[in-house]
């Protein structure tokens, strides 16, 4: 991986001057921000999708259609003004990165709408999206660099987990299923000018080699890399990940892939999350990130972790030095992003460790 | 902040290897090519038990698991695939890392997709060219593993010094710099070969690869160096004493030279230091090649350190040394070595110096029983050495009792055990081998154990709960309809307000089972108990209180998960309609078929067959099984791990076996019948001719001056299968009724179990369950090799017709002969209530002396009945799961209600009955 030139070196190089200067913001929540739209069926359809299939996709006129609702990705397409709008009001509240809205653009996660074929599309289509905002915010403070996170979300399965309790050697789906899905996703993050890929949101981390696996074979094939995020979940307090790995033993299964940074998103809020990140700061050889949750979802399901608070928290992290990469994942918004950006404005970013060459 | 390149691996958890580990001991025994036992496991699709091996591993301080399937019959991809997924939900297994073991690179790479750690690959190497290895590194990298470079090139495998130096060092310069590989993910394996062979250029070999190791690790010290160690003692297996010896050795000297890892059985290693000095310094001669005639002069001593002849306590002076240790001590030996012959001496010299009696058992014999439960519990120790420490106790116990019912009268005051256990077999069923090993191994923790037998039913077993206030019960059962027995007894507790765990054992029971069916009607606590070896965490648990709320609430919180993922499971394989299934039935060209004429129809008798004959065709495999000792006889008595044991519980069958003929213990009976048959659908007819006269040939089927007809049911397979693989019924190997064939079935039912009760008897009143288990488990023995033997002469004899059949007992064993005999509630023919017509046809309750019980399990136990079947293309199958449909249809054939039907049928179901 390591040997094959940047396909965009003049970002990558803007990208790492600006990590060695300072700890980069991410954006937050995109499920969060779309529920204030209150779409309905409807709304998520638009005209190409109005009898709940593709009307531009001739092999699927015989199908009777589906729901649509909750297909957040599909707004890419039917409602690109909204998305683009999510993108700029975090590249306003002071992201430096923005994340493709393409967590569910997978072939796997779109069969629920029998949608698959639009994998590809999708994450292109959604890459340009946050291309022309960051764009957009890059001509306006040229010293100030924003880049497109394209976004790789972990599929609705587990490579490494069973489903069925009474047979714990069935598996509803291969590593080679899993690579050959994001191929084709990341295919059109790159093609959509992303300037970073993600991995993201990695609750089976079998999941997350299969997708680094393709990352790498895909790199080859054309040439050229991008770097490489990669963020884990520890869905719960037990500090493991959905499928049973601590933070250090996770960080090892990935490591191979040379990542730009190493971290942890999402289930957890940011107090809770702070053990696992001083692990990969006291370990890792990339850079360090996490966007935590607003809070534990409270007894309506909503998160309700004020901006400030998660400032507050987040700034005891960045003055001890473990980060290089932060924002919010679920019940985030810009007003978090933007009380981030500023708790953490001029704490120097986590040092990248040198690595001795004795055993 | 420095990060220093240590290697990092992980499963669930990291494994950092860093100079202060000293050496990483890598798990062997998961590998089909080193271990007989986890090949046979692996063969056999019974990957329950070679998880278990991968868990002892584990516990035995494995820091990594090898895992290797190349076996010529073994689709190895497959294997491993199956394997790795398998431990990969086992967390105390899967914490450790993986490595992917094989000669072949599709496993590996099938190895590597299912890791989601990082992991080990062995191997790769120069062996096919430089290309190949290149690629296979770069993929590897990719896959994000570490890997065992072998020191062979395109010329071959290194076995100097300096051929290894070589291959090493072009394997690293190439991985390093055309691929990139960080040079601590390289571990190079620079052959261990054997030592000892008796070949003179073999002599240098450990000593070679010691030098070599301190080479390459002067060389290349971020790297690492490892091997299969148990290839150097090669020429000494069968003698594990000298084989661990030589490990021990060449580890330690290996180790100094630079040696960090090595492929190792973790739970066989001999410590250096105490190896007895005379062999330390003869292995290390040999590994150390410092004498000419090193291997002859260990050779000779070889033969002494042999394991079987050890610890045995029957005789030799050095055997006896442990006789001057101090009282507990000895106590304690006898105990761990299961040596009754002193116990009631030692016992009566510790009750001399106590004021209670009581203390003697919770002083020194309680203290020597933990011993031996902690090495039970840790896999140093085997079941019948279990159940033999337990009858030392009962000795020690039973002495002790009338003085601590003297000091009782005087003093009030009783001793208290862990806990009160009522256990039994439950009605309708008479199996109880592996009930009273789990009441013995309870009775060792000092459980109190109230064992009420077999056949009991529900209401006996809660009456004496209350009476005896027992804190726990336990249930056990074999056969299919004791399941239907347990949910009973579950619903009657609930009923009845009971407050105590309910314990669910036996091999037809299972975990999703109690979830399932029992659980629900008793939700207080019941708990499924695997195997002897989990009765006691379980019991004590569940006695603790400190304990049993946090056990229950997992329990519980399982198996409501298992409803629940029961009630969402997919629709799995689908099942074909029974039309479907019909049309796709077993045939064959019956119009050109003559169905062979038995030559002694009707029905034969033996009534006191010879047991001897029987002895010579024993299948011994099962025997072993019954004391949990996992392998395939003969080799189990050479086994590297229950090795010793099975070959002291083998002796002590036979000298059983020589008393059980010449005294005369056990009478076998049989009976076996043939009568003309055809099939009508999945039906079988059977036409008996009128009875003429009351010569020899006579039936059960009552006085008849008509013909009668007596209709046999069978059960049709309903899986989703290719043309040419048909869904098989029993009854299609009878030719159907439309071609007016004269075909023929027969029946057979034989036991040797006639007279096992007073010697039972005998050895409850000497306390020795040890030879109790041993008598029931040789009367099940030899019950099947009866049912084995009569089979063979009904094929060469009485039906005929396989005259010139030859097959020595192997062969018998594997089934490589023409026809088959499937018993009525096995797989084939699972409906358990058939026993009755097959009974009836051949009265064999007077005929044979084996009575059904309302479950329909045979009395004696130690029985077996079935059919015969003749046809050249008829074959044991799994009927497996069926559809309403067809469950509907099998009732009015036989003249049932629909949950008659599900109620018999209960584990076939593939529907939840309403």
């Amino acid at each position: 991986m390591s040997t094959l030139p940047w396909l965009h070196p003049e970002r990558v190089a803007l990208l790492e001057a600006a990590l060695a200067q300072r700890i980069l913001i991410l954006d937050g929540g995109m499920g969060t921000m779309l529920q204030g739209h209150r779409l309905d069926e409807a709304g998520f359809r638009g005209e190409r999708f109005e009898h709940g299939r593709d009307g531009a996709h001739e092999h699927h006129h015989d199908h009777p259609g589906c729901d649509l609702k909750g297909n957040n990705d599909l707004l890419t397409l039917t409602r690109p003004d909204i998305i683009r709008g999510v993108h700029e009001a975090y590249l306003e509240a002071g992201a430096d990165l923005v994340e493709t809205n393409t967590f569910n653009s997978t072939r796997i996660s779109q069969a629920d709408y029998k949608l698959e074929h639009l994998a590809y599309e999708l994450n292109r289509e959604g890459a340009k999206l946050a291309r022309a905002a960051c764009d957009k915010f890059t001509a306006l403070t040229p010293g100030k660099p924003r880049f497109v996170i394209g976004v790789l979300g972990p599929t609705s399965r587990t490579a490494s987990l069973s489903p069925d309790v009474n047979d714990p050697g069935f598996r509803n789906v291969s590593f080679e299923e899993l690579a050959r899905n994001y191929s084709e996703s990341a295919s059109g993050l790159i093609d959509g000018g992303a300037d970073i890929l993600m991995v993201e949101t990695i609750f089976d981390t079998l999941n997350a080699k299969a997708a680094l696996y393709a990352l790498d074979t895909l790199f080859v094939e054309r040439g050229a890399r991008l770097p490489v995020m990669i963020s884990g979940t520890i869905t719960d307090r037990s500090g493991r990940t959905l499928s049973g790995q601590t933070a250090e033993a996770f960080y090892y299964s990935v490591r191979h892939a040379r990542p730009l940074s190493v971290g942890f998103n999402c289930a957890l809020g940011a107090d809770d999350l702070r053990p696992h990140i001083q692990v990969l700061a006291d370990i890792a050889e990339s850079r360090v990130s996490t966007h935590p949750n607003a809070g534990l979802p409270n007894a309506f399901g909503e998160y309700d972790e004020t901006p400030e608070h998660m400032a507050n928290v987040i700034a005891g992290f960045a003055r001890d030095g473990l980060l290089n990469l932060v924002g919010g994942c679920c019940g985030t918004t810009p007003a978090h992003i933007k009380a981030i950006a500023e708790a953490v404005r001029g704490v120097a970013p986590r040092a990248l460790p040198a690595l001795a060459q004795a055993a | 902040m420095t990060t220093t390149r240590h290697t990092r691996l992980s499963g669930l958890e990291p494994l950092v290897i860093t100079p202060g580990l000293l050496f990483v001991n890598i798990g062997e025994r998961t590998n089909v090519t080193g271990s007989a036992k986890f090949k046979k496991l692996i063969k056999e699709d019974r990957y329950d038990e070679a998880v278990e091996v991968a868990r002892q591993q584990v516990e035995n301080g494995a820091q990594i698991l090898d895992v290797n399937m190349d076996e010529g019959l073994l689709d190895a991809e497959a294997a491993m695939v199956k394997f790795l997924n398998l431990i990969a939900a086992e967390p105390d297994i899967a914490k450790i890392p993986v490595m992917v073991d094989s000669s072949k690179w599709s496993v590996i790479e099938a190895g590597l997709r299912c890791l989601q750690g990082k992991g080990v690959v062995n191997s790769i190497s120069l062996k096919e060219g430089e290309e190949v290895f290149l690629e296979q590194a770069r993929k590897i990298l990719r896959y994000g593993a570490a890997t065992v470079v072998m020191a062979f090139d395109e010329q071959g495998q290194a076995d100097t010094v300096a051929r290894r130096l070589e291959i090493c060092e072009r394997s690293y310069r190439l991985l390093t710099e055309k691929v990139g590989f960080p040079p601590e993910d390289i571990i190079f394996d620079s052959n261990i070969f054997p030592i000892a062979t008796g070949i003179e250029e073999h002599a240098d070999n450990a000593v070679n690869f010691i030098e070599a190791a301190k080479l390459l690790k002067q060389r290349f010290p971020l790297s690492h160096i490892s091997g299969g160690v148990s290839n150097v003692s090669f020429s000494f297996r069968g003698n594990d004493t000298v084989r661990e010896a030589i490990h021990s050795v060449f580890l330690y000297h290996a180790i100094k030279a630079g040696m960090d890892m090595g492929i190792v059985n973790a739970g066989q290693l001999a410590i250096y230091d105490e190896l007895e000095p005379e062999l330390r310094e003869r292995v290390e001669d040999v590994v150390l090649n410092r004498r000419l005639d090193a291997t002859e002069r260990l050779m000779e001593i070889a033969e002494r350190f042999k394991r079987g002849t050890r610890d045995s306590g029957r005789g030799t002076r050095d055997e006896l040394a442990w006789r001057q240790f101090p009282v507990a001590k000895r106590l304690e030996h006898a105990l761990v070595h299961g040596i009754d012959q002193f116990v009631v001496e030692d016992t009566e010299e510790v009750r001399q110096g106590v004021t209670r009696t009581l203390d003697v058992i919770e002083g020194p014999l309680m203290d020597g029983m933990n011993v031996v439960g902690d090495l039970f519990g840790a896999g140093k120790m085997f079941l019948p050495q279990v159940v033999k420490s337990a009858r030392v106790m009962k000795k020690a116990v039973a002495y002790l009792l009338p003085f601590m019912e003297e000091e009782k009268k005087r003093s009030g005051d009783t001793g208290k055990s862990n806990g009160k256990i009522v256990m039994a077999t439950v009605k309708g069923d008479v199996h109880d081998i592996g009930k009273n090993i789990v009441g013995v191994v309870l009775a060792c923790n000092n459980f109190e154990v109230v064992d009420l037998g077999v056949m009991v039913p529900a209401q006996k077993i809660l009456d004496t709960a209350i009476a005896e206030q027992a804190d726990m019960i336990g249930v056990s059962g074999l056969i299919t309809p004791s399941l239907e027995e347990m949910a009973h007894v579950a619903k009657e507790m609930k009923r009845q307000n009971f407050n105590i765990p309910l314990l669910i054992g036996g091999a037809t029971t299972s975990r999703a089972h109690t979830a399932i069916k029992i659980e629900p009607n008793y939700d207080t606590a019941c708990v499924w108990v695997k195997d002897a070896s989990r009765a006691v965490g379980v019991a004590q648990s569940l006695v603790s209180k400190e304990l049993v709320d946090g056990f229950l609430a997992k329990v519980r919180a399982e198996y409501a998960e298992i409803r629940e993922r029961h009630k969402h499971r997919g629709p799995g394989k689908k099942l074909v309609t029974l039309e479907h299934a019909r049309g796709n039935r077993f045939t064959c060209d019956w119009a050109n078929y003559a169905p062979p004429q038995p030559r002694q129809p009707g029905i034969t008798v033996f009534d006191d067959y010879d047991l001897a004959e029987l002895r010579q065709t024993i299948d011994w495999t099962p025997f072993f099984q019954a004391w949990e000792l996992a392998g395939h006889y003969p080799a189990i008595l050479t086994d590297e791990v229950v090795g010793a044991q099975a070959s002291e519980l083998f002796a002590d069958a036979q000298e059983m076996l020589d008393r059980i003929i010449a005294e005369k213990w056990l009478k076998a009976r049989a009976v076996i019948g043939f009568w003309p048959a055809a099939s009508i659908g999945d039906d079988l007819e059977i036409a008996l001719p009128p009875l003429q006269g009351e010569g020899r040939g006579g039936d059960g089927v009552g006085n008849r001056d008509s013909a009668t007809r007596i209709v046999l049911h069978h059960l049709r397979q309903q899986a989703d299968k290719p043309v040419e693989r048909p869904n098989l019924c029993l009854a299609d190997f009878i030719a159907p009724k439309e071609y007016g064939k004269p075909d023929w079935i027969g029946g057979f039912a034989v036991t040797a179990g006639l007279g096992i009760e007073e010697h039972l008897e005998r050895f409850h009143a000497d306390h020795d369950d040890y030879s109790a288990i041993i008598l029931k488990a040789l009367a099940d023995r030899l019950a099947e090799s009866f049912a084995e033997r009569m089979h063979q002469r009904v094929r060469k004899e009485f039906w005929g017709y396989a005259p010139a059949e030859d097959l020595d007992n192997e062969a018998l064993i594997a089934e490589q002969y023409q026809g088959i005999r499937p018993a009525p509630g096995y797989p084939a023919c699972p409906d358990h209530t058939e026993k009755t017509t097959l009974f009836k046809l051949l009265d064999a309750t007077n005929n044979a002396g084996i009575e059904l019980t309302e479950g329909f399990s045979m009395y004696p136990a130690a029985a077996v009945s079935g059919w015969y079947f003749s046809h050249p293309g008829s074959q044991y199958f799994v009927v497996g799961r069926l559809s309403r449909e067809q469950v509907e249809d099998y009732a009015k054939r036989k003249g049932w209600t629909l949950a008659e039907a599900e109620r018999w049928l209960a584990a076939n179901l593939d529907y939840d009955p309403d």
